[in-house]
């Protein structure tokens, strides 16, 4: 067997590895409670679409989605909309305090968030945030925006510099140069940074839990719903779990081509 | 890259400053507070000076869930890293296969924890998931709800199966930053396959797997909801890590002192573990 075909063997099994859980939960979304508890069977031998119509039909299910995506795209463009210009300071000047700043930032990346649970709580209560969606945004900027600086930092120092210059002797202002020539260029970079800010904000569940009650929770924890008195209901278990997967695989599918022109552009 | 001295800079910087000092600073001086005080209500608290921290660092739940922690984080680091790398070279890199290959692989990464959690709940199953009943019919005696070793097994393998995929996503890019040109002279000189990833790819590899290693160090260390939807820490303690003591000192027994100080602890052991690794790679590179 020749180098390619064992390439081609090796990447074929490790995704099959990746979608053999990922099937499993598919085929329990399309079972009925008492197939899923009886044998195991490996498709579904009643199809069924109920377990999805009992997300759709009721708002607490399906609200918790529209709550999900709307903390997550305010983190994205939060997280977007200061992280630029300080990625552009870091990869550009020397200043007062820029190394300790920076190492100060990416400390926050690894802050455990249980250390921060209770308070978050405090914080957010006490300023009136609690169980609203820019609360959740905000504090999963904790972790968002130190990453999505470091990566636009690697992107940013990949661009000459001298492009800056001649901008400026072209009588471009700052602004204008920055939002006309150079975020352009750095385009793949905005894209692996959102796609980054939009995962970990996506999957997180403790600090979105913990902050929100009623009006902003996360459909990760609407899912704990499921487990009542009669025990878990796996079906529509299964179908809000498959649900929650199909934002993630939009994003990844509008960023694919930029994620792999290059996360590592500047960086190697 | 030469830097100009400009002070102006920090301008651009004050939001980033702003923005994390709040969420950052001002929760954490309210745990450096707790963390000295033996608190009953809310007028009522006393200074204990550090007490709290001679507790916690006496406190056997906290010696084992720190073991189980670091053999965990070792383990995945150990196992996660170099399987990334070969799932990263093995990727084909043009046509749909390089775009279906990505967007596959990618899946486990955008799933939130909690059902990663649940899928490997059912998956496990011997009566009513796929894996469980694989290994059960094979003859091996699995069932991580009763039995600690495959808990502990379950959780590393979701684990490996949930973040394998960044590092590789992060490898695949760095290679495709290699020009062809490395390639062709490689070629000339009729360079083994070792030879190339040796000396070409493993080199270009490095500045991505900083970003790899540390990622996974910290996710990893901080692993709290996987194992609390599978077993909820079970069977025994075999599945507890650190943050699911912390929060259940905190929230479960409210023991907020304690928990404080605990925290603080936690927060140094993630800094100075992460701060050696960035330097120890970072010097490497030097050294060179």
């Amino acid at each position: 067997m020749n180098f390619s075909r064992k390439k081609k063997l090796g990447i074929s099994a490790y995704i099959l590895f990746v979608l053999l859980p990922i099937y499993w939960l598919l085929n329990m979304s399309f079972k009925s409670n008492a197939e899923i508890l009886g044998d195991l069977t490996f498709w579904p031998k009643d199809f069924t679409f109920d377990n999805y119509a009992v997300i759709f039909s009721d708002p607490t299910w399906y609200m918790g989605y529209v709550n999900s995506m709307t903390y997550v795209s305010l983190n994205v463009i939060i997280t977007l909309m200061v992280a630029l210009p300080a990625a552009y300071a870091f990869s550009r000047y020397k200043f007062a305090g820029d190394k300790q700043l920076f190492f100060w930032l990416l400390t926050n990346r690894m802050a455990p968030p249980a250390v921060f649970l209770l308070p978050f709580f405090q914080l957010y209560s006490s300023v009136g945030l609690f169980d609203t969606h820019l609360a959740v945004a905000l504090a999963h900027c904790l972790f968002n925006v130190p990453l999505a600086v470091w990566i636009l930092e690697g992107f940013m120092s990949g661009v000459p510099r001298e492009i800056d210059e001649t901008a400026y002797i072209d009588g471009y202002s700052f602004h204008t140069f920055f939002v006309k020539i150079f975020l352009p260029l750095i385009r793949s970079g905005i894209g692996v940074t959102a796609f980054f800010a939009f995962m970990f904000s996506w999957v997180e569940l403790l600090l979105a839990r913990t902050l929100t009650s009623v009006e902003a929770k996360p459909i990760s924890a609407i899912m704990t719903r499921t487990i009542g008195a009669s025990g878990i209901d796996w079906g529509v278990l299964a179908a809000a779990g498959v649900l929650t997967i199909i934002p993630g695989l939009l994003v990844i599918w509008f960023v694919r081509n930029h994620v792999a022109k290059g996360f590592a552009l500047g960086r190697v | 890259m030469n830097k100009v001295e400009n002070n102006k800079a920090w301008l651009l910087v004050i939001p980033v400053f702003l923005l994390v000092a709040f969420s950052a600073v001002i929760p954490l001086m309210t745990v450096v507070n707790y963390s000295v005080q033996d608190i009953f209500d809310q007028n009522n608290a006393y200074f204990v000076g550090a007490e709290w921290y001679r507790e916690v660092l006496n406190d056997p739940r906290l010696h084992d869930s720190l073991l189980r922690q670091f053999i965990f984080s070792g383990c995945v680091l150990l196992i996660e890293i170099p399987l990334g790398i070969a799932v990263a070279l093995m990727m084909p890199t043009r046509g749909w296969t390089a775009s279906a290959t990505l967007i596959l692989l990618a899946i486990p990464l955008l799933i939130p924890w909690n059902v990663i959690g649940t899928i490997w709940q059912v998956f496990g199953r011997a009566d009513i998931g796929l894996f469980g009943w694989a290994l059960n019919s094979m003859g091996v005696d699995y069932n991580y709800a009763s039995n600690p070793m495959d808990a502990w097994f379950t959780v590393l393998l979701m684990d490996v199966w949930h973040w394998t995929s960044l590092v590789a996503l992060l490898c695949y890019s760095g290679l495709r930053a290699i020009p062809e040109a490395y390639y062709q002279a490689a070629r000339i000189d009729r360079a083994s396959n070792w030879a190339i990833f040796r000396y070409i790819q493993l080199p270009k590899l490095k500045s991505v797997l900083v970003i790899g290693i540390l990622l996974r160090f910290m996710d990893s260390f901080m692993i709290y909801t996987e194992p609390f939807v599978l077993t909820g820490g079970g069977p025994g303690n075999s599945t507890t890590f650190l943050s699911q003591t912390l929060t259940q000192m905190a929230i479960g027994q409210f023991d907020l002192g304690p928990a404080a100080a605990f925290s603080l602890i936690y927060f140094l052991i993630v800094l100075l573990v992460s701060w050696l690794f960035f330097t120890t790679i970072t010097h490497l590179d030097k050294a060179k």
